[in-house]
């Protein structure tokens, strides 16, 4: 067995050293995760963590996109089910489904959400000028909850408005 | 060497309101008269205006020195206490409230009435003042236009005790025109110098006209750390040419001085003529204007408004948790120890080390709670002063009786019961309390009593308004109501229900408004508000002998008592309190009435059944009601019967808010974590009762809307 050759698939630190840069080039970054096949992203600095899919305790004649809370350490945490909300793909939860809890301060409080997504895929450096406005032709995410649209190689990803998305009592009247 | 003052103002704030307290209190016992109530009146008085002094609040410095002024005299036996003193005092008291609340919150107050109540004590003192002019016997002489010359040697560590020759000066300084001479004598070489001793001392002459103990009491803090002599002025030579620095801005003074300690070639060598002995060479003199108090007042508002609010805790408590918390360690010490090498013969002391933790947990959490537990007297003690009030304000005489003062409460409970009770005991004082002469005339003292009472019931507490007046006439309120439309004019009603009716919104039965209660705003605050908390309120009252106005709180509203109960397969808290019975449905008293209600027969009531599956739309095994588990709860005096799937387990639970990060949930009260780290709802007994009243309102308007060209003609 050779562990020479072994160890050569292992990255060397400093041998993706592009990759290492990537954190200290300027603008934002940016956690994408998958709704079926499309690409959305928010805010990374929002992102408080990625957990895997648990199931929650209902909360009684919810919408049928909230699935309930779960606690997260002690807090209670509502679950958004993003496909749901959005009517984007089926509502599978699998292995891989994965809640992305997101924490937002606004001026008066700070609300903490988990959002069940398919896939978490990869962070992405955006310059502001990058994000272009997202046409609205669209009718399954409504637009306020849109802040944009990236261009990733050739792929493109939905920028999520993250103040909007903590919202619940919106979530409720847009039922 | 400065201290940020601003930090110890809360604290100020905190002690002047509970130095408020007292006097109030104090005065209020004052009638009795004795001179230990008194002085201690005065202490709080001087404590505050001392406090104050320090602060820069100097409004309520010069206010609370009249107070002071005029409780000195009462304590020195110089004036008789009088009842309209007495008055004076207590809105005095009002005042300085005033005045620290308005420097707390950085507003402004009413000055009006500060400039009111400061005249008339002016005018009481002058009085005072005259009759002591005329009987010649004055004790305290004032030396008008004199001065004092002070000589102030502050031992070396004086700084390091927080003190500041800075302040003294500046409060001499208010007292009249003050001259500073500092000394710089004992000064050693620069590299000797220990930046935190003190090496100077001072010469200070004063023209004032306050006494001398005034000035004693300004170095009332550093007597015991300094050689002070202070000398009376025989006369005072105005024209006296010295070399002089004229400050403004008590700010600059520290600086000033500061350099003065190496910039000694302002040298000054003429003997000045206010300054009885020859001044050294290497002094030189400052006069210190009265200070401009802007740069202090700033200070103030740096403070952030945050308010999180603080506890005095006994040592005792925090002494019992401390012996907890040794225990707790001890145990877990001893589990870890056998969980190192186990095996199965130490079962029983596992099992053992088990319960001894169960044992220490309950108890820390049962200490815990205890620190934010509070004597009750923390609410009651507005109560004697608002019901001097009253007494005056409705002419009635009546008097307060509190019981049960220390019965402990949480914090946040006592906060918000304070007003719905301030709001049932002026309702007991105002429509409760007759007039003397129709007390007389019905056989009853002349004096009305209101009596508050507070005791421990199970897991909660009992607050009782009780007050031996009229009584309420249920007749009247009956012929309010249904003269409101409240209710058919011909229904039947029970007493108890025709008190509920008092805490219908708008409903009054004071024949005239007057300004302290009657306008039907409020009994239904009052039950919204207990509500809130988690408790109740009951009413009794017998016509002619007086009515009992019971609240019911928890005693926290942290940890509930909880029947865990299953449904589907969800897991729901019913609060143990709310709970009358669990029981197996038996199909003979099932019956079925005026179509879809289901009603449980329970010995003389029929209760609604409801289950909590349609309620709440899950999935639930249990869909029939024979032989189905029924938990009858009760809330706002009505019962109903929660069908459930499974009873299981009775626990204590720690409510947590779903607000936080969600909303509000209709019927349910909160969420909680079970031991398997699941989180479980709490329900919501009222609010699931209004749910139901709902739905079925809904369904039935649903079911008329065929109708409806019918029901609006009824309603025209």
């Amino acid at each position: 067995m050779n562990i020479q050759a072994m160890a050569g698939d292992i990255p060397v630190e400093g041998e993706h050293s592009i990759e290492g840069l990537d954190f200290i080039t300027s603008g934002d970054q940016y956690l994408t995760f998958l709704l079926a096949e499309e690409q959305y992203a928010v805010d990374i600095l929002c992102v408080e963590e990625i957990r895997s899919w648990e199931k929650p305790t209902i909360i009684p004649n919810a919408p049928s996109y909230i699935k309930g809370v779960i606690n997260m350490r002690g807090v209670i945490v509502p679950i958004v089910d993003l496909r749901l909300k959005f009517n984007i793909g089926t509502a599978n939860y699998l292995e891989t489904t994965v809640v992305i809890v997101l924490t937002y301060e606004s001026e008066e409080k700070s609300r903490t959400i988990g959002f069940v997504v398919d896939a978490v895929s990869d962070v992405l450096n955006v310059e502001s000028e990058e994000i272009k406005p997202a046409p609205a032709f669209g009718s399954c995410v409504c637009q306020q909850y849109i802040d944009g649209l990236i261009n990733n190689e050739n792929k493109v990803v939905t920028l999520l408005n993250v103040a909007h998305l903590q919202q619940v009592e919106k979530h409720i009247l847009h039922k | 060497m400065t201290v940020d003052l601003s930090q110890f103002i809360p604290s100020f704030l905190e002690e002047s309101f509970e130095g408020l307290e007292l006097m109030e209190s104090g005065l209020l016992d004052l009638e009795l008269g004795d001179n230990e109530t008194i002085h201690s009146i005065f202490r709080a008085a001087h404590s505050i205006k001392g406090g104050a002094g320090t602060f820069g609040f100097d409004n309520v410095t010069e206010f609370t020195h009249l107070v002071e002024t005029l409780l000195d005299e009462m304590r020195n036996g110089q004036r008789e206490i009088h009842s309209k003193d007495t008055e004076i005092l207590l809105e005095s008291v009002d005042c300085i409230r005033l005045l620290i609340e308005a420097a707390r919150d950085e507003q402004d107050y009413d000055h009006d009435k500060i400039a009111q109540t400061s005249k008339r004590l002016t005018d009481t003192l002058g009085e005072a003042q005259l009759i002591d002019d005329a009987d010649s016997t004055n004790s305290v002489v004032k030396c008008q236009g004199c001065g004092y010359t002070i000589t102030f040697i502050p031992s070396h560590s004086l700084a390091q005790t927080g003190n500041d020759p800075i302040f003294l000066f500046s409060a001499l300084a208010e007292l009249g025109e003050l001259t500073v001479c500092a000394n710089t004598d004992d000064l050693p070489a620069l590299m000797d110098i220990d930046a935190q001793e003190l090496y100077l001392s001072w010469q200070l002459t004063l023209i004032t006209d306050a006494d001398k103990a005034e000035v004693i009491e300004i170095f009332e803090w550093v007597e015991d750390e300094c050689v002070l002599t202070i000398d009376s002025l025989p006369n005072i030579v105005d024209e006296a040419p010295i070399q002089t620095l004229i400050i403004t801005e008590s700010s600059n003074i520290e600086t000033d001085i500061e350099s003065d300690k190496t910039e000694v070639s302002e040298q000054k060598n003429s003997p000045d003529a206010i300054i009885n002995q020859p001044l050294s060479t290497s002094t030189k003199a400052i006069v210190v204007k009265q200070p401009d108090n802007d740069d202090k007042k700033k200070i103030v508002k740096n403070k952030g408004k945050a308010d999180l609010g603080s506890i005095r805790v006994g040592v005792d408590k925090v002494d019992n948790l401390i012996n907890l918390v040794g225990e707790l360690v001890i145990t877990q010490s001893m589990l870890s120890e056998l969980g190192n090498d186990f095996d199965m013969a130490n079962v029983e002391r596992l099992t053992s080390g088990l319960e001894q933790l169960l044992q220490n947990t309950k108890e820390l959490q049962e200490s815990v709670m205890r620190i934010r537990m509070l004597p009750i007297s923390f609410a009651f003690n507005r109560f004697p002063r608002l019901v001097h009030d009253l007494a005056i304000k409705t002419g009635k005489a009546m008097e307060l009786v509190i019981k049960g003062e220390q019965t402990e409460l949480d914090k946040t409970v006592m906060e918000q019961i304070g007003d719905p009770l301030v709001h049932l005991v002026r309702n007991a004082a105002d429509h409760g309390i007759e007039s003397s002469d129709i007390r007389v005339a019905n056989g009853k003292p002349e004096k009305g009593t209101i009596a508050l009472d507070a005791y421990h019931q199970g897991g909660n507490i009992v607050i009782e308004i009780h007050d031996d007046g009229a009584g309420i006439d249920t007749k009247k309120v009956l012929e309010k109501a249904i003269d409101k439309g409240l209710i058919d004019a011909n229904a039947t009603l029970t007493d108890s229900q025709i008190y509920d009716l008092l805490f219908e919104p708008g409903f009054s039965t004071a024949a005239a408004v007057t300004d302290i209660s009657g306008r039907g705003v409020g009994m239904d605050v009052v039950k919204r508000n207990i509500q809130a908390l988690g408790g109740r309120i009951q009413v009794e009252s017998t016509l002619g002998k007086g009515s009992t106005f019971r609240v019911n709180l928890p005693l926290t509203l942290a940890i509930l008592d909880g029947q865990l109960v299953k449904v589907g397969t969800e897991t729901y808290i019913i609060p143990l309190l709310s709970i009358v019975e669990s029981l197996q449905v038996d199909n003979n008293l099932v019956n079925h009435v005026s179509g879809d209600m289901v009603l449980y027969r329970l010995r003389d009531d029929n209760v609604p059944i409801l289950p909590i599956y349609k309620l709440f739309n899950l999935e639930a095994q249990c869909t029939e009601i024979n032989n189905a588990l029924m938990v009858v709860v009760e809330a706002d005096g009505q019962k109903i019967g929660l069908m459930v799937d499974d009873l299981l387990a009775q626990q204590q639970v720690v409510v947590k808010s779903l607000k936080d990060n969600y909303q509000h949930v209709g019927g349910i009260s909160g969420a909680t974590i079970l031991g398997d780290g699941s989180v479980a709802m709490i329900l919501d007994i009222p609010g699931m009762i209004n749910m139901a009243l709902e739905q079925a309102q809904k369904a039935q308007r649903l079911n008329n809307t065929g109708n409806s060209s019918l029901v609006a003609e009824n309603y025209a």
